[in-house]
């Protein structure tokens, strides 16, 4: 159960972007892939996801538990995305962006204010479900969406450098709280950054993207 | 994922062929062959020049011809001309976007309210008479044409008040996109004074942005009836005034020498639409050289204090305007001189309610149809672009202009012989359909640019989330485009309700509106009651731009990251 890259590569206008990739990320740890800006780390994770933009195309496979999710619309591959912008929904109040990621499974009124109530307690946010996005700190815009990313139950994650726009202290704070949100979860996680602090916090492995 | 995209994108093309494309092509075939002479329902089949020569013989249509192309690019070229001389002394102030909401009252009045305002201003008994009857000792209204002029100096004003504004958002818009303030200080820098700067650094980088927007007012100022039937000469008036009274005329016969008479506008369009490109060519090749010579040249800055001033002048007028429909409709007793109605009454309302209240539920639901369906298909189109993650072919972008670039008299008439023979001529469906044709575009126009700001990841973390394509479109994009989506919708409303020719054409005359009954009291009928329709014409875009802002700012009063957004 994990996360594998088969020789993928992304071809854009202008050819291949990195040498093919291959790794494993097993469940429950944190892979971390190093890049000098510009590489393409963040269109390797668009690749992963689906999110591809027009004119790029990518080869190779992505295989995640096992099935072959590289042809897969986004919204079913179930794999979760983390962005240096937290990204929550601005129309939504806090507690309905985590209820946007809740899965339809979990039904009934109660049930879903319940689990996101725990899920904001477990973000330290709690109290602050009918709270406007905009009116949080950057610390907890950024627990709040990874608790909205949790709540849909992916089988994977990929974080796109969400503690660069955090100062140093927060910094700390979240790489621990994601990691151990990663174990719990207990799913395999794919770390895109340019700084190596968040590579030796993750305490997973270490990939070089290379042209 | 792709496939869904692809279908999407089919339906909205084959919407806009058939309903866009389609009418205009087949309009302008209809209108061509009585134009040569081919009118079957007059027994006439065979091709010929004679139309075009009956046109020659018709009294006026040479004055007519001179006319249009007088007002039409004289009133284009002092527009451009003041708009951007206002921008260059106006951006510090009203630059970046938010300066452009005190020119909304201005966009959003239809053409024919705001002629019909002008008239009751300009009038030899109007306002600015009264105004200057005390001061000037005069007990009687001043014998001169101050409207309806055989020079059309009205007209060009009436439509200066409504293009310049237009043109000023245009610019704002586009100056939003390039570095000016940089520029402008690199420019200063180097010793060159604030007008040049503007003309040799500014200018020529937005032009391409304003080209298109230049070109529709350029189009229209040509081709425009409602505001030439209220402000223009009137023997002989303008070609497109002309040619509407040709295509009117109880003797069909008219209709060949009508028809080369529309075919003759659309020339003189397309004529128009050249020589504003050649003399952009040379004025780039003669800009370069004059550039070249490296001249510092200080001595622009009366200019543009002359053109702030003379736009600020256009517009208090255009406020007066406006505000003297919504007096005479409560005025009584107002006698000249008085500067001020001598008794008020609500009685003119009273008096022609009957008569409003149908026109104006015909026109609120013309509105609501045409920009419905206008919404619907742009909203349709931009998302088949997001979900091919592509953007726009040129072409594409060519064909959403282009109702708005042909004149309306050109193929109006050719689109109604097409909906005669669909069997919708003449009905409500008819106007609905031959409005949103002009509602589209600037719906389209509106919405394209706020739909493509939108923060793609955001998109894409919902999709991460499980959120299929239609929950992405529902319950991400459109809530968070709110703003922009009932501002288009608010554009749409001020363009349906400001549709005269083609309400006129489409329904045959049966289909009234506050529009065409406006247009129509304002020759000769009780300025009250002009001005309670004119009043309620400008009322109704007015209301839609409030709603517009009041929805979004209610529902999205706790989310600051969306407020201010438009």
């Amino acid at each position: 159960m994990s996360l594998r890259l088969e020789a993928l590569e992304i071809v854009g206008p202008g050819g291949a972007l990195f040498r093919p990739l291959s790794l494993e990320v097993a469940r429950g740890t944190v892979v971390t892939v190093m890049g000098p800006s510009g590489v393409g780390k963040s269109t390797l994770l668009d690749a992963i996801g689906g999110h591809l933009a027009h004119g790029f195309r990518a080869r190779g496979r992505v295989v995640l538990n096992g099935r072959d999710v590289t042809g897969i619309a986004p919204e079913r591959r179930r794999i979760g995305l983390m962005f240096q912008d937290a990204l929550l929904f601005p129309h939504l109040s806090v507690g309905d962006n985590l209820a946007f990621g809740l899965p339809p499974s979990v039904r009934g009124r109660a049930a879903r204010a319940a689990r996101v109530d725990q899920a904001l307690e477990d973000a330290g946010l709690a109290g602050f479900g009918d709270r406007d996005p905009a009116s949080l700190s950057g610390g907890q815009r950024a627990r709040a969406a990874l608790m909205r990313t949790l709540l849909a139950a992916p089988d994977a994650l990929l974080l796109d450098e969400p503690f660069s726009k955090l100062d140093a202290g927060l910094r700390d704070e979240l790489r621990s709280f994601t990691r151990s949100h990663v174990e719990t979860a207990r799913i395999p996680a794919l770390l895109v950054t340019h700084d190596p602090e968040d590579a030796a916090a993750m305490g997973g492995g270490v990939v070089q993207l290379g042209a | 994922m792709r496939s869904d995209g692809r279908l999407l994108r089919g339906a909205v093309l084959a919407a806009v062929g058939a309903g866009l494309l389609a009418p205009i092509a087949l309009g302008l075939w209809e209108t061509l062959r009585p134009a040569f002479g081919v009118l079957p329902a007059l027994g006439r089949t065979a091709w010929s020049l004679e139309p075009w020569a009956e046109l020659a013989a018709l009294p006026g249509v040479r004055t007519s011809l001179m006319l249009t192309l007088w007002t039409g690019i004289g009133s284009t070229v002092l527009s451009l001309l003041l708009a951007l001389g206002a921008a260059a002394a106006l951006y510090d102030r009203i630059g970046g976007g938010r300066g452009g909401r005190w020119l909304t009252p201005f966009l959003a009045i239809p053409h024919a309210a705001m002629a019909v305002g002008l008239a009751f201003v300009l009038a030899p008994s109007g306002w600015l008479a009264r105004l200057l009857a005390e001061p000037l000792g005069w007990t009687r209204p001043p014998d001169i044409a101050s409207v309806n002029d055989p020079w059309g100096l009205a007209l060009m004003i009436g439509l200066m008040i409504k293009e310049i504004p237009f043109l000023l958002l245009v610019i704002l818009a586009a100056l939003g996109q390039l570095p000016v303030r940089r520029h402008m200080a690199m420019g200063r820098a180097l010793g060159y004074g604030r007008g040049i700067v503007w003309i040799k650094v500014i200018v020529p980088q937005l032009w391409p942005l304003i080209r298109l927007p230049v070109w529709v007012v350029l189009s229209y100022a040509l081709s425009n009836v409602d505001m030439a039937l209220v402000l223009g000469p009137s023997t002989p008036p303008v070609l497109a005034v002309a040619v509407m009274r040709w295509f009117t005329d109880p003797d069909i016969t008219m209709l060949l020498p009508a028809s080369a008479g529309a075919i003759l506008q659309a020339g003189v369009v397309l004529a128009g639409v050249a020589l504003f490109r050649a003399a952009e060519l040379a004025a780039a090749r003669l800009g370069r050289w004059w550039l070249r010579r490296g001249g510092r040249g200080l001595s622009f800055e009366p200019g543009l204090v002359l053109a702030r001033g003379l736009v600020l002048a256009l517009l208090a007028t255009g406020a007066l305007a406006m505000l003297s429909l919504a007096v005479w409709s409560v005025a009584w007793r107002w006698s000249f001189p008085h500067v001020l109605p001598e008794s008020w009454s609500a009685k003119p309302w009273q008096m022609a309610e009957r008569g409003w209240r149908e026109v104006l539920g015909n026109t609120l639901l013309l509105a609501l149809a045409s920009v419905g369906v206008s919404l619907a298909l742009a909203v349709a189109w931009l998302e088949g672009e997001d979900r091919a993650r592509r953007g726009r072919a040129g072409w594409a972008e060519a064909l959403i202009y282009l109702p708005l670039l042909l004149p309306q008299i050109g193929f109006l008439y050719g689109l109604n012989v097409v909906f005669l023979r669909l069997g919708v001529g003449g009905t409500t469906l008819a106007v609905i359909w031959a409005q949103a044709l002009f509602v589209f575009p600037y719906v389209m126009i509106t919405l394209s640019d706020p739909w493509r700001a939108l923060d793609p990841r955001l998109v894409n973390a919902a999709a991460a989330l499980g959120a299929s394509p239609l929950r992405r479109l529902w319950a991400v994009k459109l809530p968070v485009l709110l703003h922009p989506i009932a501002t288009a919708a608010a554009i749409g409303v001020a363009v349906s309700v400001a549709q005269y020719l083609p309400t006129l054409f489409m329904g045959a005359g049966r289909v009234p509106t506050l529009t065409t009954e406006a247009v129509t009291l304002s020759s000769g009928a009780d300025r009250r009651i002009v001005g309670v329709y004119a009043t309620l014409q400008a009322a109704l875009p007015f209301a839609a731009y409030g709603l517009a802002f009041l929805i979004p700012a209610l529902l999205h009063r706790n989310r600051a990251d969306l407020r201010g957004t438009a």
